[in-house]
């Protein structure tokens, strides 16, 4: 029994730069799918919802069934979505903080194309390392 | 080499802290060293174009690349997190967040076009990029500040504020070097989104 939990990050034109499922729950091979559809599925009202308010971070902007999409807005609207089950609010806005830092360390080498996707696997091992501090 | 040891090495970049902690002083840049990069990015540029359009845009793109990032990292150091979403906001944000942080200081005037609604001006006396540099006569109206107006470029767009950026010499009575100006004209879209947010 763990907890499910997808997490994606989207630069500026709706592409999607990292990918990560970082639950500790056993995962099915059709989870993944559904997971990142809910996870685009919820880019429209992500849109709308980040010109109304300047926080960056936008707690749960949409639900399908009993999972949660919580979305974070950086300031170059790069968008960090989380699909999660759990309800901890704080842990999800530390963890997407802390993601949000190793983002800007990344967008910061001069040989990085924004936009363009993250391979670093020492960020990959970074972002599994909080989930699992944090979720 | 007294203090060197006392500096921490990280194996790897994001280990590093992003904040600049009690090392403010020892992260400045020297004025002649970039001056000098400067040159060089211009002259290597010029050996590589046919035309002035072409080089203004190739300076240009070089400082939207450092505008994308200087949005998302003063955003965060400098902000405490909090995105720009109106227009007078990223423009004030512009014209003194992202200045001091890159020139020393905020820049000398931000005004609004009176021809046109979605033009606005950010001036400055002498840009810091142009202080070492002399435009020679068949060159016309070419001016390095090209870079500042990528730059701005870089931070309005990565904002959510598309905008067409230049830099223009305007001439001053009873100075010898003209004043730059920066000439921002915004995208339909944005004053639109404006319009519905007043």
């Amino acid at each position: 029994m763990g907890s499910t939990a997808c997490f994606i990050i989207v630069s500026r034109n709706d592409i999607p730069i990292y990918e990560a499922e970082v639950g500790s729950a056993i995962k099915k091979e059709e989870a993944t799918h559904q997971h990142q559809f809910i996870l685009h599925a919820a880019l429209d009202i992500v849109q709308d919802l980040a010109w109304t308010t300047s926080a960056m971070f936008l707690k749960a902007v949409d639900r399908f069934n009993d999972l949660v999409v919580s979305v974070y807005v950086t300031a170059g609207h790069t968008r960090l979505m989380l699909l999660h089950d759990s309800r901890n609010e704080d842990g999800i806005r530390s963890f997407f903080q802390e993601v949000h830092e190793l983002y800007i360390k990344i967008l910061l080498n001069p040989l990085y194309l924004p936009g363009s996707r993250i391979t670093s696997s020492h960020f990959d091992t970074k972002v599994r390392a909080l989930a699992r501090k944090y979720l | 080499m007294i203090g060197v040891g006392k500096i921490k090495q990280y194996s790897n970049v994001l280990d590093k802290p992003l904040s600049r902690g009690k090392q403010e002083f020892c992260l400045q840049v020297s004025l002649s060293a970039f001056a000098f990069l400067f040159s060089e990015l211009v002259q290597y540029n010029q050996t590589q174009v046919d035309n002035i359009a072409e080089l203004e845009r190739r300076l240009e793109d070089a400082g939207y690349a450092v505008g994308a990032r200087v949005l998302e990292l003063l955003c965060h150091r400098d902000k405490g997190n909090r995105r720009e979403t109106r227009l007078l906001g990223i423009l004030s944000f512009v014209h003194s967040t992202v200045w001091k942080v890159l020139f020393g200081k905020v820049a000398d005037s931000l005004e609004k076009g009176t021809e046109h609604e979605d033009e606005y001006m950010i001036s400055e006396k002498e840009l810091l990029v142009n202080r070492f540099i002399s435009i020679p006569k068949d060159m016309g109206t070419f001016n390095c500040g090209a870079f500042v107006a990528g730059i701005v470029r870089g931070v309005l767009d990565g904002a959510g504020f598309p905008a067409v950026v230049t830099a223009h010499f305007v001439p001053m009575e009873g100075q010898q070097r003209p004043r730059t100006t920066i000439l921002i004209k915004f995208a339909e879209e944005v004053l639109r989104r404006e319009a519905r947010f007043s």
